[in-house]
């Protein structure tokens, strides 16, 4: 009988391997999503194969700038990171939590929420996020899942899904998930993937191989159903040699040294009221932002004489999101861009005993006006553009 | 409250917005009946006295028969709620602010002497106290009806102040500024009508008028450090809510911009 992995184990598989993998997570009843190409972009979609994935497209990524193009390579995963995080298949952007009416003699029936249970007929698979992105559900997990009350959507989604984190060999020009130790390789964090991957296309077409790490017994379930073969050092150091070379060309930098004091002994900075002429507040950064978590939770009546409580993502670059009786709290945006971001680098050590930010870059390509958080907290620091620098 | 009455106004508009409720379709029977529909001319010849619990107004103020009849309004609502652009901005039609409308009638009208107008095209809350304002060109159907279910229930109703970005995060719309640089207002623009044109390509156009703190001069540099001249990009904030505070700036120097090359045509 062939060989095949177990948990801990490092195999190899083909494309064709890479192709029976997600076959395989099919045949396991999960609803498999990864990379593909959408209206221009790299973004979460329905996986069937590998003729799915984003084969031969390198991302180009910039302050307020994205480009995608066919570079006609045979790779798949030549391109930094999805243009959206994967938070939205976790913590989905609106979402009812409730439904009820009243009834005549005053007694409230809780309803059913149709909607809400369509939405998760099977466990997800999701094959080709990234380290970076897999460490932001390390940090949505303390959010959610770790919270004295744990968010029991969150949970089930989160328990029971299946992760397949793809190491990175193209970082991009707004990365710096090397500054934040949440890549580009995924050594493990907190929380475990089920399988991690690095592909290997540097060769030869019939050399192209990825190599796969399986962490979890579910992982090594699934992989017995691929074909693989047992990985050599040289498939080792190939993946050492890849995760150097992409360490070394990360298009950002952040110095996290002291950070967290830095920020809040300069909460007065006039930087504050400078970036604030920029920005837009128009909230594209807490949305692009994988770690982003703030949600705000209504009640309206409708006409049928039924309640609906719903939850729907916020952002603290809104007015609302800072009211309290009598008005807003943050009402300029200087204080909104700087609670976003003392939040973001210092208060959450305090809240949540780790940094908010994995340095994926979403926030900075998808500013429309190229704010970059690298940039602000070098210019808070008093120190020069960080590597790569420079705004839109 | 018994069941309350609703009565629907026209100012200087398209009827757009009034057609909006109309649109309501698998509500509006339920609305019919959660309110007396007291006053709705473009629904029902049906016309009751006032006063009314909610007045809904569309439209500007442009002539001083409307300054008139809004006071009117105003004494005889409880609630008085504008919807659309034209009734929280202006409208289209306070272009005529930023051009003088007097020059103009001259061109068009035979004896423009016969007209009585204002010189410009107002905001219903430039007149009266308005409790409420429901941006759009036209207002969302379902913003209008949030607002009625609210009054019904005595409660607030959930309208958004920010920007159209979020609703195109939200829905998995890609961004079409950064990427491909597509000239689009809706980073300044307030969400409520569910990010339409940006979800079928398009750049937002601006129709639901500027978020609470609309940063226009920092979207200018942007659209210009891509390749816009900077009239085109005023240009884009003269429509719908040229008149709006926020769009008003950009829109003035577009339309100063058309005045200084009309009069170097004519001079010439
Ligand atoms: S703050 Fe920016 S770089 Fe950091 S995780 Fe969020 S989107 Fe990514
Ligand atoms: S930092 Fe950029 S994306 Fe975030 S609110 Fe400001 S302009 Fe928008
Ligand atoms: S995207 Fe902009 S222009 Fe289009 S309907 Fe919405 S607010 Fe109006």
């Amino acid at each position: 009988m062939a060989w095949s992995p177990r948990a801990g184990d490092l195999a190899v598989v083909d494309v064709a391997g890479l192709d029976a993998l997600i076959m395989a997570l099919a045949d396991a009843s999960y609803d498999v999503r990864g990379p593909v190409v959408r209206s221009g972009a790299i973004e979460p979609g329905p996986l069937g194969g590998v003729v799915d994935l984003p084969r031969g497209m390198r991302d180009e990524q910039a302050p307020g700038r994205y480009d995608l193009s066919d570079t006609a390579g045979g790779a798949f995963f030549d391109w930094s990171s999805s243009a959206r995080s994967w938070k939205a298949e976790l913590f989905p952007p609106e979402e009812e939590l409730w439904r009820a009416r009243q009834e005549p003699g005053g007694n409230v029936t809780f309803l059913s929420t149709p909607k809400a249970s369509r939405r998760e007929p099977l466990p997800l698979a999701i094959l080709g996020l990234r380290p970076c992105d897999f460490a932001a559900l390390g940090v949505t997990d303390r959010v959610f899942a770790g919270a004295a009350v744990p968010d029991p959507r969150y949970r089930r989604r989160r328990d029971t899904a299946f992760m397949a984190v793809v190491e990175c060999g193209s970082p991009g020009g707004t990365c710096f998930c090397s500054s934040m130790g949440t890549g580009p390789g995924c050594e493990g964090t907190d929380a475990a993937p089920d399988l991690v991957l690095t592909e290997i296309a540097s060769g030869t077409v019939a050399d192209h191989r990825f190599l796969v790490r399986v962490v979890s017994d579910r992982g090594a379930e699934v992989m017995a159903a691929v074909p693989t073969r047992k990985a050599t050092e040289a498939d080792r150091s190939e993946r050492e040699a890849i995760l150097s070379r992409a360490a070394a060309r990360m298009g950002r930098r952040l110095v996290t040294e002291g950070l967290p004091e830095l920020l809040l002994a300069n909460l007065d900075h006039e930087r504050w009221s400078e970036v604030a002429r920029r920005c837009l507040a128009c909230g594209n950064c807490t949305s692009a932002c994988p770690t982003c978590f703030c949600a705000d939770v209504r009640d309206t009546t409708e006409l049928s004489g039924q309640v609906v409580r719903r939850r729907r993502w916020a952002s603290c670059f809104d007015r609302e999101h800072s009211y309290l009786h009598g008005g807003a709290v943050r009402a300029s945006t200087s204080s909104r861009y700087r609670q976003w971001m003392t939040h973001k680098l210092a208060t959450w050590w305090d809240q949540f005993g780790q940094s908010g930010c994995v340095g994926c870059g979403r926030c900075i390509t998808w500013c429309p006006v190229g704010i970059d958080i690298t940039e602000e907290a070098a210019a808070l620091r008093g120190a020069a553009l960080p590597a790569g620098g420079g705004a839109a | 409250m018994s069941v309350p009455t609703l009565a629907v106004w026209k100012f200087a508009s398209c009827d757009g917005c009034q057609l909006s409720i109309l649109d309501c379709e698998d509500e509006l029977l339920s609305l019919a009946g959660a309110v007396r529909i007291a006053h709705f001319t473009e629904m029902t010849r049906a016309v009751e006295p006032g006063p009314y619990d909610i007045s809904l107004v569309e439209g500007s103020v442009t002539t001083p028969a409307d300054a008139e009849r809004i006071g009117q309004i105003r004494a005889q609502s409880r609630l008085l709620v504008t919807i659309g652009a034209c009734a929280t901005a202006g409208g289209v039609q306070a272009l005529r602010n930023m051009a003088g409308a007097g020059e103009y009638a001259g061109l068009v009208y035979a004896h423009p002497e016969y007209l009585s107008s204002l010189e410009g095209s107002f905001p219903i809350s430039a007149y009266v106290q308005v409790d409420l304002e429901l941006q759009g060109c036209p207002v969302s159907s379902s913003q209008v009806l949030e607002v009625l279910t609210a009054v019904l229930a005595g409660r607030r109703p959930v309208i958004p102040l920010h920007s159209v970005c979020q609703e195109c995060k939200r829905q998995g719309t890609t961004c079409l500024l950064v990427r491909g640089a597509n000239p689009c207002l809706g980073p300044v623009t307030r969400a409520g009508c569910g990010a339409l044109c940006p979800a079928v390509g398009r750049g937002c156009y601006g129709c639901f008028g500027p978020t609470e703190s609309p940063n226009v001069v920092s979207l200018a540099r942007r659209l210009r450090a891509d390749g816009m001249s900077p009239l085109a990009v005023s240009r884009l904030f003269q429509t719908f809510n040229a008149g709006a505070p926020g769009f008003d700036g950009e829109a003035a120097e577009a339309a100063a911009a058309a005045r200084a090359a009309r009069a170097g045509r004519e001079g010439s």
